[in-house]
């Protein structure tokens, strides 16, 4: 059986899935079920400092957007950090990680941007034994109009400017959560390592609003008429963390910082994706908050099934692994030419790869073929774009074939060639020409 | 069951009150209870919206089905409604009793890849339904053109008629032979497919348009004739069904006992008490399609103990559907084919049996074996074809062309006299299902309009 074991950071756990810094980790009775349940570790509720516990709102919290069946694939938030006294916390932190002592305990923070708010609260939490802090420098809603989560995380100089404090000040890991809402993720990513971090962990949420409502006119969730933007989550973001996860791990000045991935996990198959790309293991939120802490039980089963059948030993043998197939556009090999095959068994001829190809891209599928409905590809047509293969209901019904070099290539009516060769050097590309 | 209701149900020959009334409710309720909103939902989120949909091609009124689903699914069920009425103003009735197993069910891509169909019909009652319940209109009149159209018959072809021409702005007089609209909806089909009053609701919300006059109690050739109505009216189109039924076919007076099945049908949909109905211990049903059906499984629902179908033919050649057929199974009723009667036994005036004669294919051509069976039954149900019946058939005999005993119609509902058009089950190119009827009305309508306009 493959070792799912985690070390993140000197942090140790028995599985790499943590339970991200939300509502399902804010105090000692859910964290205590998650454990139970399996989960490996938790990133404590945010705690911001000592003094009357900030208030929520008292209407909805959150929105959501559905699939089929109303399955929930994203949430958006305007929930703030904890709203619990700071001791209460600390109290309760510190009984849980003396219950679990082998599971990860991380404690997530936001203060105000100042040296000494931040020196005051790091040996209270130190005092705990918690294994980590978390720096909070994601959450785009509420706090950041006080200064602070992702108001912070949005100015490279200041993540470093912090991470720098805590890293003076206690000698615990230091991983510093990023928000997506950025132009460029690497920027931050390089503060915080500049800063002294062990790591980092994203994504945050991603500001957004998630609906308005049309009898109304409120954006949603609507507190008394009014909407604020919140923090999107869930399975439809997850496209967004993975590429802001690789970006940092095929970062050269980031490639050695460790990362915590977050966004959209609700599967096995998500985590080893995020693992893949250089995650050092996962946060999930919004699936826990959907189905509950159970969910673990897939989770690991899943991955250790996936490992063994892959005959992956640990986690090490999969971190990272896609990372150095992640290029940019300009390396693509353009000598690879596919096209889209159609396997007229298991068509059931609904139609939507003609109509897709048809109204929207390169007229390569037939409607009719000799008076009956039959979608067939045009090679001379086909760009090999997959949208077609996007839009069938059927799996593996249509797939793209590679033209093996020799072949000719019925669109361009050219030979496609065995080389590699990309835009680069590509004929068409002035930069070539300019370089002549 | 307890003595006394065990001896009600078990009461040799035709009584009624073999059941209890709670029974009978649960028996008759709607064999397919409507989705409710959220299942709505989640049935139209299977359709895959497909380009040129074969459920559409397979729609006898070709009513844009993907798009209709989409809307529902996109929470706008008024603009479903109107999707589908645009196409078929009976888009209610439709969605309970076509046979969409083998319409639009049947050639939807999911039956392909998994065999479970998109629940068209369901999700068109649900769109139907919610525009009924508001009383939602979606067409107006054009402005009166001051022609006037007479169509026989109230059933689904001449409703679809009338609603169509009085759109055009033509005023319309609907001459119908009972004394209640809907036809077939109102007489001919099995209770459970369309509970309460809803056949009566609809013709109301049809005829809500205006223009549309319906005269009671004017059956073609006894109170009206075709003359009269060309003489009356700018055009005339007819589509009242078919009211005679195929005898037997065996020799000597019929006994007690043996009756027609669209007459029981039509007892039963009219029946304020079920109770009330007498049904046979034993009941036998000659004939193979949907009347068949829904004759055997009322009989069954009525707390018939024995009901037996029997075909001449093969289940497969049965115009009732496979689906159908399964209904009937589960019910209890027992099918059995290649028979045919040849002798009715009788016991003090009423039917007490009936002998069947097994039957062959032999050069396509089918023919008795010789070899018999008698079954016991104190009832026996004609369900063996429906002709034009002697009041309409003498009616149009002679002024119209006919073909197998029925009005012979272009596509566009024309017959061979100027004026006359026909659809529905009357015209050759009937097919014994509302929705059919429904389309060959609308279509007549247009052609209509067009001459009328001419």
């Amino acid at each position: 059986m493959a070792d799912i074991s985690n070390n993140f950071v000197g942090i140790k756990s028995p599985n790499p899935f943590w339970l991200a810094s939300a509502p399902p980790t804010d105090k000692a009775y859910n964290v205590e079920r998650a454990f139970k349940a399996g989960w490996g570790g938790v990133v404590w509720k945010t705690l911001g400092e000592e003094g009357p516990p900030i208030v929520n709102v008292n209407g909805p919290r959150y929105g959501a957007i559905y699939g089929a069946d109303r399955r929930l694939l994203g949430l958006n938030n305007i929930e703030l950090i904890t709203d619990r006294d700071l001791y209460l916390n600390l109290r309760e932190i510190k009984e849980v990680k003396k219950k679990w002592p082998d599971r990860a305990v991380v404690v997530s923070l936001m203060v105000p941007c100042e040296e000494q708010a931040w020196k005051t609260i790091l040996p209270l939490v130190e005092e705990t034994g918690a294994d980590g802090i978390e720096l909070n420098f994601g959450c785009p809603h509420g706090m950041s109009e006080r200064g602070m989560g992702s108001a912070v995380g949005q100015v490279p100089e200041y993540i470093e400017m912090v991470t720098r404090w805590c890293k003076q000040t206690t000698r615990m890991p230091v991983i510093v959560k990023l928000t997506p809402n950025i132009s460029d993720i690497r920027y931050p990513a390089r503060a915080a390592k500049a800063g002294g971090a062990d790591a980092v962990s994203l994504i945050n949420t991603v500001s957004s609003i998630i609906s308005v409502n049309l009898d109304n006119f409120s954006p949603e969730p609507s507190i008394d008429g009014k909407g604020s933007h919140g923090g999107f989550c869930g399975p439809a973001v997850k496209p967004i963390a993975l590429n802001m996860v690789a970006e940092i791990a095929r970062d050269s000045e980031t490639a050695s910082l460790p990362i915590s991935g977050i966004g959209g996990i609700t599967t096995w198959r998500d985590a080893a994706e995020f693992l893949a790309l250089g995650a050092g293991n996962v946060q999930v939120c919004t699936a826990a908050m959907t189905y509950g802490f159970k969910i673990i039980e897939e989770m690991t089963s899943g991955l250790e099934t996936w490992m063994d059948a892959q005959g992956h030993q640990s986690l090490d043998d999969i971190i990272g692994r896609a990372v150095p197939n992640v290029t940019d556009w300009q390396y693509l090999n353009l000598n690879y030419v596919t096209k889209a095959k159609i396997d007229q068994d298991a068509c059931i001829k609904c139609g939507r790869c003609h109509i897709a190809c048809e109204d929207t891209s390169h007229q390569a599928i037939t409607l009719m073929v000799d008076g009956a409905r039959h979608f067939e590809v045009i090679e001379e047509e086909c760009v090999g774009c997959n949208l077609c293969v996007n839009v069938c209901p059927v799996e593996n019904c249509i797939t793209m074939e590679q033209l093996p070099a020799g072949s000719k290539d019925q669109r361009t009516g050219k030979k496609v060639v065995k080389k590699y060769a990309n835009w680069t050097e590509h004929p068409n590309n002035p930069s070539v020409t300019a370089a002549e | 069951m307890q003595g006394k209701a065990r001896r009600k149900r078990m009461v040799e020959g035709v009584a009624d009150g073999r059941l209890s009334a709670a029974e009978l409710q649960e028996n008759f309720a709607d064999i397919h209870p409507p989705l409710d909103q959220h299942e709505a939902l989640v049935a139209s989120d299977r359709c895959y919206f497909c380009h040129d949909a074969p459920c559409v091609t397979a729609c006898p009124t070709a009513i844009d089905i993907p798009l209709f689903i989409r809307q529902i699914a996109t929470g706008s069920p008024m603009g479903a409604a109107e999707t589908i009425l645009d196409q078929n103003i009976l888009g209610g009735m439709c969605a309970r009793v076509c046979p969409t197993e083998t319409l639009c069910e049947q050639a939807c891509v999911r039956e392909v890849a998994e065999g479970k169909p998109v629940q068209i019909g369901l999700l068109q009652r649900f769109a139907t339904d919610a525009a009924m319940a508001k009383n939602k209109q979606f067409f107006q009149r054009m402005p009166a053109t001051g022609k006037s159209v007479g169509v026989v018959g109230a059933g689904p072809a001449g409703l679809a008629c009338a609603h169509r021409l009085a759109m055009h702005g033509h005023n319309v007089t609907v001459y119908e032979g009972r004394k209640k609209p809907g036809g077939l909806n109102e007489f001919g089909i099995a209770a459970y497919k369309t509970v309460d009053d809803f056949a009566r609701e609809e013709v109301d919300y049809v005829t809500a348009i205006g223009g549309i006059n319906i005269h009671y109690g004017q059956a073609l050739g006894s109170k009206v004739t075709l003359e009269k109505l060309r003489d009356d009216h700018d055009a005339v189109f007819l589509g009242m069904g078919l009211s005679g039924i195929n005898a037997l076919g065996l020799k000597g007076k019929e006994p007690k006992g043996v009756e027609d099945a669209v007459d029981f049908i039509a007892r039963l949909r009219q029946a304020s008490n079920k109770g009330r109905l007498p049904i046979g211990r034993r009941v036998v049903v000659i004939g193979g399609g949907m009347t068949a059906v829904d004759c055997a499984v009322q009989a069954k629902l009525l707390g018939a103990e024995e009901v037996t179908i029997a075909y001449r033919r093969g289940q497969d050649q049965m115009n009732a559907s496979r689906y159908e057929q399964d209904l009937a199974v589960g019910h209890g009723v027992i099918i059995r084919e290649w028979l045919q009667p040849v002798k009715l036994k009788t016991k003090s005036g009423s039917v007490s049996g009936i002998t069947l004669e097994y039957t062959a294919l032999d050069r396509k051509k089918l023919v008795g074996t010789g070899e018999t069976i008698t079954l016991a039954a104190d009832q026996v149900f004609r369900a063996i074809g429906q002709t034009l019946g002697d009041d309409n058939g003498s009616a149009v005999e002679g002024s119209l062309r006919l073909s197998g005993g029925r009005i012979t119609t272009k596509p566009d509902g024309a017959t061979s006299l100027a004026g006359v058009w026909a659809g529905g089950d009357c015209t050759s190119h009937g097919d014994d299902l509302t929705v059919t009827a429904v389309a060959q009305g609308r279509d007549a309508a247009e052609a209509i309009n067009t001459a009328l306009q001419g």
